[in-house]
């Protein structure tokens, strides 16, 4: 197979020289792709037209690329051609794979398909990974058909079956699609990992293929973005304390700055890292017993009870753990598990509890410095 | 460690006198609400249903019905501010997912 590859790169290599005016090479070409993208190792011919073979190998190049979006850096840009593409050596009988265009999705799924010879119709999502853009409908029924059609794949592959990722079931109706193009949709597994053994299966999925988790390696690899966010709202706050430096008696400083840096970590990774051990369900709850066990422990151990910084003590007991308490409740948008109705009702309880004990600490706080 | 979240609150509901045991919402259930009994479908754990809606649209027969809508703090604020129904699109900020 890896000859095959490589016979096939050449065969790029020698047909690419002025394709874009059709002069040379009169082959439609199916799915347009940028040659330096390594991902890409070749192309392939169909009745159609040609379609470019992909790699499974991730490359450096790759891995820098998700680490970038897990920080957010050119997070809505990081997409790859919608279209038809091949791996290994398909053929008219080779099963059918669709997914996302966010290349971040596109990375996890071809590691783990080497050995297989399979086509992968990639639907147009606007670089939004399956489960949400199914949920905004741009993973959706109209798209796959559009898709299937542009393609033509009907005339590539003989057969009518194609695989979706089971996340995609919130955007597709399966008897839709099955209407108005003839393709059956079997839903796969949730994660990429397990498509190579429900292939090999006869396209049998286990109950623990067909079911999300959240382990804490998912959870950690979300908080960074989740530090992002609240990182870049900490500015007006840090902005703020600077003006109030000017004119208060006591002015804000390291140990401030630690007891807030300490309550907002505490809300996005810590409570994040450790949520299903958090006594409780709401995750406003979580983050608020995780944000008064760090604020407690901040505040006895550098005796800000002592009746001199007495005020700032409690203030800072009232609204640093309901900072951490709004930060994790934001988290329930990164969770695989809560529900509109459940997060509507956490959010009419603990809302009013969280902006009033906000405004009593703040208060509290603002007296200690211009007052003393 | 299983997840849970609050309790009896999701608006799933079942008609099993239209369910024709095809067998397809538990095939997309992501938390395994489902399972078939006697040629129909039956809700087994309805406290771990979040709301997705992939059953709703995979029933061939509309047998399901469920708010479908996102489980998401920040949208739902988003929602609140601009007047809109709450979606994950926070492209701008990439606040949720």
């Amino acid at each position: 197979m890896l000859t095959d590859a490589k016979d096939v790169m050449k065969v790029s290599e020698e047909g690419f020289c002025c394709c874009s005016s059709g002069c040379c090479d009169n082959e439609k070409i199916i799915t347009p792709y940028d040659e330096k993208d390594t991902w890409i190792v070749g192309k392939i011919h169909t009745l159609k037209g040609s379609v470019p073979v992909i790699s499974t190998d991730i490359h450096f190049k790759d891995m820098l690329g998700t680490w970038k979006v897990r920080w957010g850096i050119n997070r809505m840009s990081y997409m790859i051609n919608p279209g038809l593409y091949a791996l290994g050596s398909p053929d008219n009988s080779s099963p059918v794979l669709v997914s996302a265009n966010y290349k971040l999705t596109f990375d996890s799924l071809r590691k783990e398909l080497s050995g297989l010879d399979c086509w992968i119709l990639i639907l147009d999502t606007k670089g939004v990974n399956v489960w949400c853009a199914a949920g905004k409908g741009t993973f959706g029924t109209d798209e796959l058909i559009n898709r299937i059609r542009k393609t033509g794949l009907s005339q590539i592959v003989s057969h009518r079956r194609l695989i979706l990722p089971q996340l995609g079931a919130v955007g597709i109706r399966a008897h839709e699609v099955t209407r108005q193009t003839g393709f059956s949709v079997l839903y796969g597994p949730v994660r990429a990992k397990d498509i190579k053994s429900f292939i090999t299966s006869g396209f049998e999925a286990t109950k623990e293929m067909r079911t999300v988790k959240f382990t804490a390696w998912d959870r950690l690899v979300l908080t960074p973005m989740e530090l992002v966010q609240a990182a870049k709202t900490s500015l007006f706050v840090f902005g703020i304390l600077f003006l109030i430096n000017l004119f208060a008696v006591r002015t804000f400083g390291l140990l401030d700055f630690i007891a807030y840096v300490g309550a907002v970590i505490t809300g996005t990774i810590i409570t994040p890292f450790l949520l299903p051990y958090i006594p409780g369900r709401a995750f406003a709850w979580k983050g608020w017993l995780m944000g008064l066990i760090w604020t407690s422990v901040y505040v006895l151990s550098n005796g800000l009870l002592a009746s001199d910084t007495l005020l700032l003590g409690i203030g800072y007991l009232f609204v640093l753990p309901s900072l951490s308490s709004f930060l994790a409740m934001n988290f329930t948008g990164s969770s695989t598990y809560t529900s509109f109705s459940g997060v509507m009702k956490e959010m009419k309880i603990s809302l009013p509890f969280i902006i009033s004990s906000s405004v009593i600490g703040v208060v509290l706080v603002l007296i200690k410095s211009f007052i003393g | 460690m299983k997840h849970k979240y609050l309790k009896n609150v999701a608006t799933l509901n079942l008609m099993a006198e239209k369910c024709i045991g095809c067998g397809k919402c538990t095939e997309v259930c992501p938390h395994n609400v489902f399972s078939i009994s006697d040629k129909k479908a039956q809700i087994n754990d309805i406290n771990s249903c979040m709301e997705c809606g992939a059953c709703k649209m995979n029933c061939p027969v509309n047998a399901i019905s469920v708010e479908a809508n996102v489980g998401c703090a920040a949208a739902i604020i988003n929602g609140w501010f601009t007047g809109s129904k709450p979606s994950c699109d926070c492209s701008g900020s990439g606040d949720c997912c």
